[in-house]
This record gives structure tokens, C-alpha cells and sequence, in this order.
């Protein structure tokens, strides 16, 4: 895993891209230069085979990218320019609109926002 | 490169190895979403029986429980999402009161799928009725389809959408029989949530269920029976 993520880091700096907050992080589905390619291709493979078959435990599921991905300052992928999903969308000027629908924060706080 | 550099070299690598090792393991723990792999099957077909005896006058739990479970306002303008409503009906002639919940009525032939012309509107292998809000334009011609007033648009945007329920502007939306709590092999939340236990869920294509049991020993209606749209969700005592 780390002799993965070294070159990535390595390429992170060199090319000036995004620094993310990448929350908990821990090990990806998949290879993570493999998954900022591939990262929608994916996500729209499973969210048709979810909705219209009603598969769910599928490993490329959204739900799981924000669970583990939130940052751990306000729990959301979206929203500040560092953000795991935002911090690319906004480098790569590309609109990300997966959020107006779902939940862009980790199950668990709001969990516990809605037992306060 | 001196001797030094090699064996710190070879040290770097073992170490590297030694912690991904140590590290692998906990993270395959990693908890993947749980759930079913195999796609649902028309072996099954969900439904629900609604005692509308059982059914008491001034209770809306099962409206509550339905607004909680799937992070509606529960306001009642128009421009709200309604997807359960508690229908209070009394006879001119005799004076007899009733309440029933209506909602999505789950139809083997939806009118709402019919009409819809992006086939986001789409009746699921397993009998439950859902809009792919992916696909769906926002057009409401399934709105005005269904005979039962079932279907909500969203007109705003909505901030702090339940996970397992994405709700969205620009789409229509209506009751989902709870399907992200039946696909764990949970009851829909009105049906666990209902004091009198008038809501009965199960499955009508086994003939050994608990509901299939009930139908064929009760008169039970389907609201607008004669459109033979087959609805899922039956009606006992109207």
C-alpha cells in the first residue's frame, strides 16, 4: 500500500495538483491513480446495477467513498477546495453533481446530529 | 553506492514490507457495504395488506415514520413532497368514518412506467416501483399517470439528504416500499411503525407468506380495481 502511495504523492507535488483531505483513507477499493481515472466509469456501473437490480454490495458504492473519505474536520467530501471530491473536481473544472441528490456527509455524524 | 547505502536501501524495503504487512489485514476488515449480491428476482413480489379496520382515526404514525425514514419536510404545501397521506373517508349515507394511508400503490402494470418517456420510471424485478432520478427529466407526465395522486416533484433545493435516500430537485419521487431497508430484510418503515400493526408486508408470490395467507382467507380490495393495474398494496375493510 505505502510503496503505492509514494510515486502518487511524488506526482501530487511535481504537477502542482490538488492537495486533498483525504479523511480517514486507509486502503482504496482499488489502486488510487487507477480510481482517478476510472472513478465514474465505476460509480455508473453500480449506481444502474443498484437502482434498477437492487445489487448492493457492490465495492465501487459512493456511500463508501464518503464514509471513509469525509474529512474528518466537517465529516463532507464537498465543500471547501481540499475536500476529497471537490479539491480534483475544481483543479479539473469539471461540474460534480452527485451531491445535489446524495448525501455528501459521513453517515455517522449525521447520525449523531439527528440524536442531539 | 557505498555498502551503507545498500543495506539501508534493503532495510527500507523489508520495513516497508514488515508494515503493510502488519497494516494489510485490519484494513481488509474495511467495511464494505452490506446487502445482497444477486440481482432481485420476480420470484418475490412485495406488497402489503392495510387493515383498515385496525386502522385508528387521528393517527399518522405511519405518515411520520415515512417522512423521518426518508428526510421529507412533512409540510403540506403544495410544492412538498407527500409520499404517504393519511385519507380520512366517511359514508353520506350511513356516517361511517375510516382512515386509510395511501400511497404508491405498486402496480404490476404502472401507468407511471408507461408514460415515462426517459424510462426512468420503472417497475423493479421484485414488484417495487421506483424513478431512476438519474434519468429522469423532471417531465411529471408520471404525475398526472398515476390514478392514485402518488407522485411527488421536487421543486427545491434540498440540503442533508438521508444517505440511503437521495432526494433531489428537478425530479419526481414517490413512495420506494422502503426498498434500501427491504433490501436488508427489513419492513418498510411505516409498517414497523404502525401502533396497530395494520400494515402487513410480505411477500404475495409466496404462497406460504404471512400476507398471501391472509388474502386468501379476507376480502381484500385494490383501490380502482377496475383500472387492472394489479396493485401490490391491498385494502381490507373498505
Amino acid at each position: 500500500m505505502l510503496l503505492v502511495l509514494i510515486p502518487a504523492q511524488a506526482a501530487t507535488e511535481s504537477y502542482g495538483m490538488p492537495k486533498l483531505d483525504i479523511g480517514k483513507g486507509g486502503h482504496c477499493v482499488a489502486d488510487p491513480q487507477w480510481m482517478r481515472v476510472n472513478h465514474m466509469k465505476v460509480l455508473f456501473q453500480q449506481r444502474d446495477e443498484t437502482v434498477r437490480l437492487g445489487i448492493r454490495d457492490g465495492k465501487y458504492s459512493l456511500k463508501n467513498c464518503v464514509e471513509c473519505h469525509a474529512s474528518l474536520r466537517d465529516n463532507s467530501v464537498i465543500g471547501r477546495a481540499d475536500s476529497f471530491c471537490e479539491g480534483c473536481h475544481r483543479y479539473e473544472a469539471v461540474r460534480i453533481d452527485c451531491f445535489e441528490c446524495h448525501s455528501s456527509k459521513r453517515s455517522s455524524a449525521l447520525a449523531q446530529q439527528e440524536s442531539k | 553506492m557505498s555498502d551503507t547505502d545498500v543495506q539501508r536501501r534493503q532495510f527500507l524495503k523489508t520495513s516497508v514490507g514488515a508494515a503493510a504487512v502488519a497494516i494489510a489485514p485490519g484494513m481488509l476488515l474495511f467495511d464494505m457495504a452490506h446487502g445482497k449480491s444477486e440481482p432481485v428476482s420476480s420470484k418475490v413480489r412485495w406488497g402489503m395488506l392495510i387493515d383498515t379496520a385496525k386502522c385508528a382515526t387521528g393517527c399518522d404514525d405511519c405518515v411520520q415514520a415515512c417522512n423521518k425514514e426518508n428526510g421529507l419536510s412533512g409540510g403540506l404545501s403544495p410544492t412538498d413532497s407527500q409520499w404517504m397521506r393519511r385519507v380520512d373517508l366517511r359514508d353520506m349515507r350511513n356516517g361511517r368514518e375510516l382512515s386509510l394511508p395511501m400511497m404508491c400503490q405498486h402496480c404490476a402494470e404502472p401507468p407511471c412506467a408507461d408514460v415515462c418517456p426517459t424510462g426512468a420510471s420503472f417497475k423493479r424485478a421484485d414488484g417495487i416501483v421506483l424513478v431512476d432520478k438519474h434519468i429522469c427529466i423532471g417531465c411529471r407526465y408520471c404525475m398526472m399517470a398515476c390514478p392514485y395522486k402518488a407522485r411527488s416533484f421536487v421543486h427545491e433545493p434540498l440540503h442533508d439528504q438521508k444517505p440511503d435516500v437521495p432526494r433531489g430537485k428537478g425530479t419526481v419521487e414517490s413512495c420506494t416500499m422502503c426498498v434500501h431497508r427491504v433490501d436488508k430484510g427489513q419492513q418498510p418503515a411505516c409498517a414497523e411503525a404502525c401502533p396497530n400493526k395494520s400494515i402487513l408486508f410480505g411477500n404475495l408470490n409466496d404462497p406460504e407468506s404471512e400476507i398471501s395467507k391472509k388474502i386468501r382467507t379476507v376480502a381484500s380490495t385494490q383501490i380502482r380495481a377496475d383500472l387492472g393495474l394489479n396493485t401490490g398494496i391491498r385494502y381490507q375493510g373498505i
